[in-house]
């Protein structure tokens, strides 16, 4: 089973010196593969890297880098059919081969670890605080008593922020929201004072504004407990925030460790400069080229020799390839930076900042398109409007008469219009009624309140063979491209298919399949391959041939970036760009990413609860926001900047989405509100009497005229005011 | 919680009464008990058979007698069989025989059938789990009275190497037999032995693979991830949180599987000479008699109603997502 080789002392290591003695946790050529049918998967390869005590220690890197895996190893959580080997110590204590009832004394009192998916972390069957008063008895020795502990997961749970604990305590998991059990398993984790937590992305599954609320729950649990924290994500804003130091893996090892700021200000090592210049930043907007990274990482089945990263990386030379470099100090750089490449000294020379050094590198660019001037938006043509669209799913309640008791109020009265040429961006939290509105309109159907334009025609009165023509102007991409391509067709069938539906002749779709792979940026010889042989990225990209067939003028774009690595992210959202200049296109794209809108969308509508609350442009909206939810929205973004992180007051919002069945009254997010708190009573009395209208914005220069107001800039607050939160 | 469990049982009652009524409307119409008597040889006088249909009441509509059978039936007399036997009497005992056979039966299938899925789970891919799938599908794959033959032939194999009378398979006692308690008592496991394992045996091999596949759906699970991070064991966390939700879908299972049992052991009662409410079945069918049949259609439904609704119960007390409702 677990192959348990010796390593030679590395505490006596003399190179290491200088360093603190007795580092909390030390992993040492830590290696892990599985067994597959095409051969070994090494899935961490020689990884090494030490936590000291109260140190955060980031872990970045794209999805299958091997960062779960070696955390897990660290736990002593892998299935057994992994074979591990290295060294893995806790405070100089060998942790592999160790046993399992033995390792079950450290794990959750030494060492907790918080998962990923919060909501499938806790078992259904036992109330929330059952499991953690658990973890409490199952260390505390005979001193803990049932009720000693229930007491305790009482005040753990009120420490993570969850209010009214003495009550919640009894609740079952799936009366928790997903912040909330993630709140749980922190608890659950810091029940011990462990010494270490490992944290597996932990707000990956969440909301922006939830995740702010979690990751402020870990700071806290780290400051009550002391305890050192691995904080593995591919959010490299999340690390920049929170991390001490950092560590890129890549393939399995490490490919360049350092502290945060030398990180993010001077990488050494292509790879992370690429990463970084991949992620579009809340504060730079459209002006920013984005990096991708071509390709995708290797096989981990038989690796060949050399830079893991070489074909996919811009300075690649034939000696890349003649082995693999190491993790060595960085020339000119801190001494504890460390980069793997044979070329970090070339790096370090091109004297640039970090974002356009990878620019360069990368060769990209911004696309350039005709800009969409914001002054002639009225007479630019109407291609997709909808106004004061509802959509009420009934709540039914009883057996068989099942009869109706309410209303999830999904949408409620939504307006918007995206005009010729320009790229709305709806953002919003899940659940507060982006997909239902693109559903709707995607449907073309009479909506059970308002109206929905397309193309300068109303739904209502269409009749099929109208609809048939619209639905060729009207296309969609979905976030999930694996989903929406039926594995069994080869690329041909699928981007022929849309064309076949719509009766085009043979000839013309031979000709047009292998021109909109070319367009999309695929390989025209890839044509006979079947969905499974791509990856996420080009999967995406197949998608967005297909929706482009029809040559449509509006593309509905349902977070088509969101289930990508941010490498691969990169390029699709300059593809989007792309397509647009060249095609005259107009999107509505849909994100809960306020980033990747600030990138590629002209004009954000930001929603809650079923209803816009702020809607103009990027730029006005992004700099001088004025609603308190897009505040906080913002706000909750992290930067991928240490500093700009660090200088940056974060507005966290109290507790979670209220259900669209039974909204708040007044203004919906008044439960919520970070201004609401701060208000006078009669003010506070009309936020919850009064719905506040939808009414153009403020201009932001204090000197502007009285009664001055913006021509496109609406926002639904009673005391909207201008706060900078970027 | 109690507003749900009350109104299934009104709605289980009334699927009892149908299907009770379909059972005995359907052996009433093909029925023909007065034919045998008809065919006698001397044929009895016509008056000897008018009075044997009046008191049968076969000239009387067919709802009209099953309103009538039934209204006794409610008050404990379900009618007498076509020789004039008390059915209310006979019933308890074939009652008891039945339960006798079957509440082993299926406590040793549940609990040897939860422990073969769930080593086969453990073991996924290994030895024992090829095993216990093959001789499973085996099983299950092989119909009861060869089962119980094959297991009889076993049996007879085994006295006769032991050169004395281990196993028995014929009834539920010796016939007149003398001795004191513990005698009596091994002399009733000798005859257990055989039509337990009948039963069981079918029963493992259903439920082991229901659960071998709840079992592997948790086995992955996040959750038994955290049990694990927190400080449980492997086998800790494999049990108290595993198991415990691996077992809630397997709850419905185990109560119907009950209640269609007693049906299903009519093989069973055949060959190994027990006579249940499946022999009963069987002979009231061969006897062209109504009264036999509804009386235990309407037993088997009743059982049914009393296992669907402890599943009810059971499914409610296992998962929380349910008891809140
Ligand atoms: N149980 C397993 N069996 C086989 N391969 C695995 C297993 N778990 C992970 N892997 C492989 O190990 C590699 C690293 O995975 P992982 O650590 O989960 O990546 P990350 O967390 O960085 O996204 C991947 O190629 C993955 O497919
Ligand atoms: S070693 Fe070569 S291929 Fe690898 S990252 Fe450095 S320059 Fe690129
Ligand atoms: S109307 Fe009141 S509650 Fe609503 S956002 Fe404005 S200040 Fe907050
Ligand atoms: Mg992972």
């Amino acid at each position: 089973m677990t192959a348990y080789e010796a390593e030679s002392d590395v505490l006596a290591d003399p190179g290491r010196a200088g360093e603190p003695a007795a580092p909390l946790l030390e992993v040492a050529d830590l290696e892990v593969s599985f067994p597959s049918e095409d051969g070994r998967v090494r899935a961490v390869r020689g990884l090494s890297y030490r936590v000291s005590p109260g140190e955060v220690l980031g872990i970045v890197g794209e999805s299958g880098s091997g960062k779960s895996v070696s955390s897990l190893a660290v736990m002593g959580l892998l299935p057994p059919s992994a074979r591990i080997g290295g060294s893995i110590r806790l405070r100089g204590q060998e942790l592999l081969g160790l046993s399992d009832t033995e390792l079950s004394r450290i794990r959750g009192r030494r060492v907790a670890m918080v998962f990923q998916d919060p909501l499938s972390a806790l078992t259904p069957v036992y109330t929330v605080g059952d499991q953690i008063a658990e973890a409490l008895l199952v260390h505390g020795g005979r001193s803990t008593t049932a009720s000693t502990a229930r007491n305790r997961a009482v005040e753990l749970l009120d420490l993570v922020g969850i209010p009214n604990a003495a009550e919640r305590v009894k609740a079952f998991p799936h009366e928790f929201s997903g912040g909330m059990r993630q709140r749980a398993v922190i608890a659950m984790a810091i029940a011990n004072d462990p010494d270490l937590i490992i944290a597996d992305e932990p707000t990956t599954a969440l909301d922006v504004t939830v995740q702010a609320q979690v990751l402020e729950v870990l700071k806290t649990a780290q400051e009550v407990t002391g305890a050192g924290i691995v904080l593995i994500t591919h959010d490299l804003g999340v690390v920049a925030g929170t991390a001490d130091r950092v560590i890129v893996m890549y393939a399995g090892k490490a490919v360049e460790t350092g502290t945060v700021d030398e990180i993010f200000a001077t990488p050494r090592m292509p790879y992370t400069l690429g990463l970084l210049g991949s992620i579009p930043r809340l504060d730079v907007g459209r002006g920013q080229p984005l990096v991708p990274i071509e390709g995708q990482p290797p096989s981990l089945v038989a690796l060949p020799p050399g830079c893991p990263f070489g074909p996919r990386c811009p300075l690649h030379e034939p000696a890349c390839d003649a082995a693999e470099p190491e993790l060595l100090p960085a020339p000119g750089a801190a001494p504890d930076h460390r980069a793997a490449c044979i070329r970090t000294g070339e790096l370090a020379a091109a004297d640039a900042e970090g974002g356009e050094l990878a620019a360069e590198l990368f060769d990209a660019h911004v696309v350039e398109a005709e800009p969409v001037d914001s002054a002639t938006r009225i007479d630019r043509e109407v291609v997709l409007g909808v106004d004061r669209l509802v959509k009420h799913y009934p709540v039914r309640a009883g057996g068989i008469f099942r009869r109706q008791v309410g209303a999830v109020q999904a949408v409620d009265g939504v307006t918007f219009d995206v005009r010729a040429g320009e790229t709305l961006g709806l953002v919003g939290e899940s659940g507060c009624g982006k997909s239902t509105t693109i559903m709707e309109i995607m449907g073309l159907e009479p909506p059970t309140g308002g109206s929905i334009q397309v193309l300068g025609s109303q739904v209502e009165g269409l009749s099929r063979a109208d609809r048939k023509r619209i639905r060729r102007d009207l296309q969609i991409v979905f976030q999930d491209p694996m989903a929406s391509l039926d594995p069994r067709l080869p690329v041909r069938d699928l981007i022929a298919e849309p064309m076949e539906v719509q009766g085009f002749d043979k000839a013309h779709i031979t000709r047009r399949v292998p021109e909109l792979m070319k367009l999309v940026g695929l390989r025209s010889e890839q044509i006979n391959r079947y969905p499974g042989e791509f990856s996420g990225g080009q999967r995406q990209r197949i998608c967005i041939a297909r929706a482009l067939a029809l040559e449509p003028k509006v593309l509905v774009l349902d977070e088509p970036v969101s289930a990508l690595d941010v490498s691969i992210q990169a390029g699709v959202l300059n593809l989007l760009d792309e397509l647009k200049a060249r095609l005259g296109l107009a999107y509505l794209f849909v994100a809960h990413d306020l980033s990747v809108v600030r990138h590629i969308a002209d004009r954000v509508a930001v929603m809650y609860l079923g209803k816009i609350v702020e809607i103009g442009g990027v730029e006005e909206v992004f700099a001088a926001p004025q609603h308190p939810y897009t505040q906080a929205l913002l706000s909750a973004i992290p930067v991928p900047d240490p500093e700009v992180e660090r200088r940056r007051e974060r507005i966290l919002l109290t507790g979670d989405l209220p259900s669209p069945a039974n909204p708040p009254s007044g203004c919906r997010f008044r439960t919520r509100c970070q201004l609401f708190a701060t208000l006078g009573a009669d003010q506070q009395q009309r936020c919850i009497d009064v719905e506040p209208p939808r009414e153009s914005a403020l201009p932001a220069e204090p000197d502007a005229p009285v009664g001055a107001h913006l021509p496109d800039h609406d926002v639904a607050c009673h005391w909207a005011r201008i706060r900078t939160v970027v | 919680m109690a507003r749900f469990l009350a109104r299934r049982l009104v709605n289980y009652l009334a699927l009892c009464l149908v299907a009770t009524f379909l059972a005995f409307a359907l052996a009433a119409l093909t029925f023909d008990p007065v034919g045998k008597l008809q065919a006698r040889n001397p044929p009895p006088p016509q008056a000897t058979i008018d009075a044997k249909r009046a008191e049968l009441r076969l000239d009387e509509p067919i709802p009209q007698r099953f309103v009538l059978w039934l209204g006794d039936a409610v008050q404990g007399d379900f009618g007498r069989t076509v020789v004039n036997q008390s059915i209310s009497e006979e019933l308890p005992r074939r009652i008891g025989v039945s339960l006798r056979l079957f509440l082993l039966g299926t406590v040793v299938g549940i609990g040897l059938g939860v422990i073969v899925g769930v080593a086969s789970a453990i073991r996924q891919y290994r030895f024992s789990d090829y095993a216990a799938t093959f001789f499973s599908f085996v099983i299950l794959s092989t119909p009861v009275f060869l089962l119980g033959l094959l297991l009889k032939y076993v049996a007879l194999e085994l006295n006769t190497a032991a050169g004395a009378q281990l196993l028995v398979f014929t009834g539920e006692t010796t016939p007149g037999f003398q001795g004191g308690f513990f005698e009596a008592l091994v002399d009733r496991v000798q005859h257990l032995v055989l039509p337990t394992l009948t039963i069981a045996l079918g029963q493992i091999a259903y439920y082991s693979r229901y659960q071998r596949s709840a079992m592997l759906d948790v086995l992955g699970s996040d959750f038994l991830r955290t049990a694990q991070a927190k400080g449980l064991t492997r086998r800790k966390a494999l049990f108290k949180h595993g198991l415990r939700t691996a077992l809630v879908p397997m709850a419905t299972l185990f109560a119907f599987g009950f209640g269609l049992l007693i049906t299903g052991g009519t093989f069973t009662e055949r060959i190994f000479g027990w006579y249940g409410m499946g022999d009963w079945l069987v002979y009231g069918i061969e006897q062209d008699d109504t009264n036999i049949t509804a009386t235990v259609t309407l037993f088997v439904a009743v059982l049914v109603l009393v296992s669907g609704w402890l599943s009810d119960v059971f499914y409610a007390l296992l998962d929380p997502r349910v008891r809140l409702r």
